[in-house]
């Protein structure tokens, strides 16, 4: 193995890292406040969709990352007037946003996007960097992975550090106490699903403006519930849930080399089911073992009644 | 001003039924006015998509045919809901069901009949229900969400049956093309009418709802499930047993769900290829809720749902607008009735004047 094959396997594992790292920092901060918002994969394609769209038309992809982000946000808050001020059920109005996120983005996509171009929203760094075969593995990667991994210490600070990660986790633990003490439940929990709509936009967008930067319907394939399974795999703890990312991303990966590496007797079937049947065994390891499944937020997915 | 919301002593039956009813009118309404907006004939699209399907006699056997797996499924799902279990896998234990019943086929050979058919039904719903039965044992045993594990289980069973239909049970005369091959007329389930594509699989569905009617309102069982979902404290005192309740209910759920996958497969397609799981099992989630989890009103909304998925094939051809439309219909119904559920507990007031702090409030 030659140090540039191991370059190409980390940027590979990079890359396949960073759409369910960022939708599962959003969701984990979602979860913190107490809401269970079950329409990553909604939110993630209508980002995916708008930064794409918005790039194809302006040529300017920090717009279309701007945009992924609105629409993932819009979108979120739309679930946030469902659960929050009509006190629909979290579960179902979850699964709702992401079958309308599948359809919404299939029919504009197919529509006005199917067969446009653009191109990769690669590294910023100049070639020598961005192109070298061994520096790239720091320089190569689009700017949408370095904000999400910025994103990490800075989600973990928050939650931990600040007095609004405080107030953040107080409305998740304990909703009733944070509303008799004067905190708004339900102003908090809006602010925590634009954010999470946010982050699950951006991420559906690296599919679109840096994996392959063309339109399909549905092409998120499944990321965001791995994002969802991700933030219980972390025990809803920040560090732990980059840990969780690459890990799930060293899978994803597999099925990429495995027939490289001799095991081409093993149908490409299997490597594609890995994720997820790891996916089973890693919640079942994480949620068996009860002081780490306990750290869920008190009052996740109840709805809150003042 | 300011609407407020009083909690009803008791919830309204009248908005239990008003709602659904009044969710799907809203749909027409605002798909009415979106289309509009995007430059479609809005009137003629939800037109096409809600009234031809009904209005038009040669696109009944259709809806039956769409219907007949939503109102399965949804059947079994709604029990699952009503005791909080969330079986969101419903696809997977289709195609695991449909998979089992093609296997049975197979195994058979040249031979047919009234029996083998049977079995390959049969299997359908025990691989169904056991395939369910994965996250049920996850969730009793480990406290595994079963949202997320029946949710994973239904992405690894697309890859069991790309496996399947590409390799070992590629059909040898089907040039190559990644699917079963196709039934025998001695492997199908019986036609209804000689020269329609209806088969016993409708019947099934027509029946079920009532059969399930009996058994949330008349057995243990179906009170076990309400009390639970709806009072945990309550059932445990009494005696349920929640782990109990829950393998229960995804059993039904999966089972119910493998029965739609094999009537599907013998019934309609008679092959499986790669298109074969197209949705059912995420759809009945919506004909579920918008029948408010009540076995006849599954059958109602199956319908309902149906006549939508005709409705955007016509659609498709008349104004020309993708498929994926339909689906956006389907989630704004599910929106609606979620949003309205509130009407159905709580009563809303409009209060003009401001009243004088309650203490304690």
């Amino acid at each position: 193995m030659t140090p540039e094959f191991i370059v190409l396997v980390i940027t590979g594992i990079v890359g396949l890292t960073t759409p369910i790292l960022l939708a599962g920092l959003g969701e984990l901060v979602v979860e913190k406040s107490g809401v269970l918002n079950l329409g990553v994969e909604g939110m993630m394609l209508m980002g995916a969709l708008a930064g794409f769209g918005v790039t194809v038309m302006t040529f300017n992809p920090w717009l279309g990352l701007i945009s992924a982000a609105c629409a993932g946000a819009v979108l979120a808050l739309l679930f946030g007037v469902m659960v929050l001020s009509l006190n629909s059920n979290q579960v179902a109005t979850g699964l709702a946003l992401t079958i309308f996120g599948i359809g919404v983005s299939s029919l504009i996509g197919s529509k006005m996007f199917q067969g446009r171009i653009t191109p990769v929203f690669g590294s910023v760094f100049p070639n020598s960097l961005a192109k070298d075969p061994i520096l790239q593995v720091f320089f190569g990667y689009s700017p949408i992975v370095y904000f999400a991994l910025i994103m990490v210490p800075l989600v973990a600070w928050f939650l931990k550090s600040t007095r609004a990660g405080l107030i953040l986790r107080a409305v998740g633990e304990n909703d009733h106490s944070a509303h008799s003490i004067g905190y708004s439940v339900i102003g908090v929990r809006y602010a925590a699903i634009a954010f999470g709509g946010a982050m699950a936009g951006i991420g559906g967008a690296y599919f679109t403006m840096v994996i392959t930067p063309m339109w399909s319907n549905e092409l998120t394939a499944g990321r965001g519930w791995l994002a969802l399974s991700l933030v219980v795999f972390a025990g809803w703890r920040t560090w732990r849930l980059l840990a969780g990312a690459f890990f799930f991303g060293i899978l994803m990966s597999l099925e990429l080399y495995a027939k490289g590496a001799g095991f081409s007797f093993v149908p490409s079937q299997f490597w594609a089911a890995m994720p997820f049947l790891m996916t089973v065994v890693a919640l079942t390891f994480i949620s068996s073992r009860g002081n780490v499944g306990a750290s869920a937020p008190a009052c996740l997915g109840k709805p809150f009644l003042p | 001003m300011r609407i407020k919301l009083e909690r009803r002593p008791t919830p309204s039956r009248m908005m239990l039924i008003v709602t659904p009813i009044a969710s799907v009118l809203a749909t027409m309404l605002i798909g009415m006015l979106v289309f509009d907006l995007m430059g479609i004939d809005g009137a003629r699209a939800v037109k096409d998509i809600f009234l031809s399907p009904l209005l038009l006699s040669y696109k009944w056997q259709d809806v039956a045919l769409k219907a007949a797996p939503l109102i399965i499924i949804a059947l079994g799902l709604a029990v699952g809901n009503r005791a909080q279990v969330w079986n969101i896998g419903a696809e997977g234990q289709y195609v695991v069901g449909a998979l089992a019943a093609a296997g049975v086929g197979i195994a058979a050979g040249t031979a047919g009949g009234f029996f083998i058919v049977l079995a390959m039904v049969l299997t359908g719903v025990v691989f169904g229900a056991l395939y369910a039965l994965i996250p049920a044992i996850l969730k009793t045993r480990w406290n595994v969400n079963e949202i997320l594990s029946s949710l994973m289980l239904t992405y690894i069973s697309l890859q069991i049956l790309s496996y399947l239909v590409g390799g070992p049970w590629k059909d040898p005369n089907g040039r190559n093309f990644p699917a079963t091959a196709p039934l025998t007329d001695s492997q199908s389930l019986p036609l209804l009418f000689t020269g329609s594509t209806v088969h016993l699989g409708v019947v099934i569905a027509l029946i079920m709802p009532f059969v399930f009617w009996l058994m949330m309102s008349r057995s243990v069982f179906g009170y076990q499930v309400r009390v639970v979902g709806s009072a945990p404290q309550a059932a445990r005192h009494g005696g349920f047993d929640a782990k109990q309740t829950i393998w229960i209910a995804m059993l039904i759920g999966g089972g119910m769900a493998g029965l739609a996958g094999a009537l599907e497969f013998t019934g309609a397609s008679h092959a499986i290829n790669l298109g074969f799981p197209s949705g059912y099992g995420f759809t009945a989630i919506i004909v579920a809720f918008l029948g408010r989890l009540n076995p006849i009103g599954c059958l109602i909304a199956g319908i309902v749902l149906a006549v939508t998925y005709v409705g955007g094939q016509v659609a498709q051809t008349t104004v020309h607008i993708p498929n994926a439309t339909a689906g956006i219909f389907q989630a704004m119904m599910l929106f609606f009735i979620l949003g309205s559920e509130i009407l159905v507990r709580y009563r809303p007031r409009i209060v003009t004047t401001a009243k004088p702090a309650v203490a304690g409030e």
